[in-house]
């Protein structure tokens, strides 16, 4: 993966892949890792060879191709079917090349037996280098920004929340506490200022926090009581912004900046 | 309207727009106004915001307009947004969208047979990142669906419309010269 990485960091102009290790066996890992799939193999292997791609030696090809996959296995590399496919398909080649011509075949019959895989190389290739260029692309646009969002857009569609929207969504979750038959044995003696407090922080470590997991935190019907107290002193202090997205959404609660 | 009054209407609506605006969106709040003149106006808009070399530009992207910041301050803005540059898609993915964007609308298993090798995982970030759509179904067996690029794929890579890739043969000539 990181060798992946690193070549795309390199230079995005360089469409060919030209990966230069070392010839060692404890190398093979990093490199096997490079390849995205039999094509990539393949295209690497005739590079390496300095062998045209219109007129691919099958049989040194081929050889050099199973070795790689040898390697794998060695290296207990799960090999991904389809380079055995491949595989297959080179040997197939190779035994058609090696069958001599029927001096009378015309047409298709004299077809060269590799032209369906160089096409399928070339094809690979071209896409190869449109993935460079797109790469390219995205790097220039995203370097231009644009404004940020606006209270107003669409996905955070701002209706002031009313004290008893607030009110609607603590009463939902008191009543679903009340049908869950709990007796209150401890009396805590918790203050709304504490309550304040830790709603603060709660705020100072989020961006914003649900109301209705806030009240569902409490332990207790009194906890919850105060809680909302708290919300609503917050807001009258200016120190809060409630906003539901949705009329009987979820009400979320972020700081006041301004 | 002359096209001096159309001008600055222009721009603030380019501006508040969250996507690129269109000619014609910007025509149907124009009511009456010729979308040549709108067309002229945002032109001449656009040369004005070149030549005073400030720091925004109006672009054309995804078939409408847009108005961003220039390239070369995108150090300056990363530092006041604190943000990096988002994720790269890796390489396999990258490959797969060439692959759609040029065969589109294409097939899974289409886009095997290019490839040479599976590509779901890179087709599922593809799509979480709505660089790629569904576009339906082929009417083949199975019905495998069909997949091709979306409006955020010109946004991200800069293209006003799909002719503006560059023509595949093109590559073939990079590649094996």
């Amino acid at each position: 993966m990181k060798m992946k990485e690193a070549r795309q960091e390199t230079d995005p102009s360089t469409l060919e892949m030209q990966p230069e290790f070392e010839e060692s066996a404890d190398q093979y890992k990093v490199r096997l890792s490079m390849f995205e799939g039999p094509l990539d193999l393949l295209l690497y292997l005739i590079r390496k060879e300095e062998v045209s791609i219109y007129d691919i030696p099958i049989a040194r090809i081929t050889e050099q191709y199973l070795d790689y996959l040898r390697a794998m296995q060695e290296l207990d590399i799960g090999v991904a079917g389809e380079f055995l496919v491949m595989a297959a398909t080179l040997i197939h080649i190779k035994t058609q090349m090696l069958l001599p011509r029927d001096p009378d075949a015309t047409g298709e019959e004299m077809e060269d037996p590799r032209k369906e895989l160089v096409y399928q190389l070339l094809e690979h290739q071209k896409f190869k280098g449109a993935a460079n260029v797109l790469h390219q692309r995205a790097t220039m646009e995203a370097a231009a920004f644009t404004r940020a969002l606006m209270d107003e857009d669409k996905d955070n569609p701002e209706v002031a929340t009313t004290v008893f929207q607030l009110f609607e969504v603590f009463k939902e979750v008191m009543d679903r506490r009340r049908a869950i038959t709990e007796i209150e044995i401890a009396r805590d003696e918790m203050t709304m200022a504490e309550k304040i407090a830790e709603i603060k922080l709660m705020l100072n470590g989020s961006e914003k926090v649900s109301a209705r997991s806030l009240f569902e935190r409490a332990g207790s019907r009194r906890e919850m009581v105060l809680i909302f107290l708290a919300v609503l002193e917050l807001v009258k202090e200016l120190q809060i912004r409630l906003r539901q997205s949705e009329i009987f959404g979820d009400i979320t609660i972020t700081k006041r900046e301004d | 309207m002359s096209i001096d009054e159309l001008k600055p209407i222009i721009e603030a609506l380019i501006y508040v727009s969250e996507e690129p605006i269109t000619l014609k969106q910007l025509a149907a709040i124009l009511e009456g106004e010729s979308t040549d003149d709108i067309q002229v106006a945002v032109e001449q808009l656009s040369a004005e915001f070149n030549s005073r070399g400030g720091g925004l530009e109006v672009r054309q992207l995804a078939g409408g307009y847009r108005i961003t910041t220039r390239p070369e301050l995108s150090e300056y803005v990363r530092r006041y947004l604190k943000s990096q540059p988002s994720a790269r898609l890796s390489l396999a993915a990258l490959e797969t969208l060439a692959v759609i964007a040029y065969k589109q609308p294409i097939t899974i298993p289409e886009i095997l047979e290019i490839r040479g090798v599976t590509s779901t995982s890179a087709i599922k970030t593809l799509l979480d990142r709505r660089l790629i759509v569904a576009r339906g179904h082929k009417p083949v067996v199975g019905r495998p669906m069909l997949y091709g690029t979306s409006k955020e794929f010109l946004i991200h890579f800069g293209l006003n419309d799909l002719s503006e890739l560059l023509n595949l043969e093109d590559f073939e000539d990079l590649m094996t010269s």
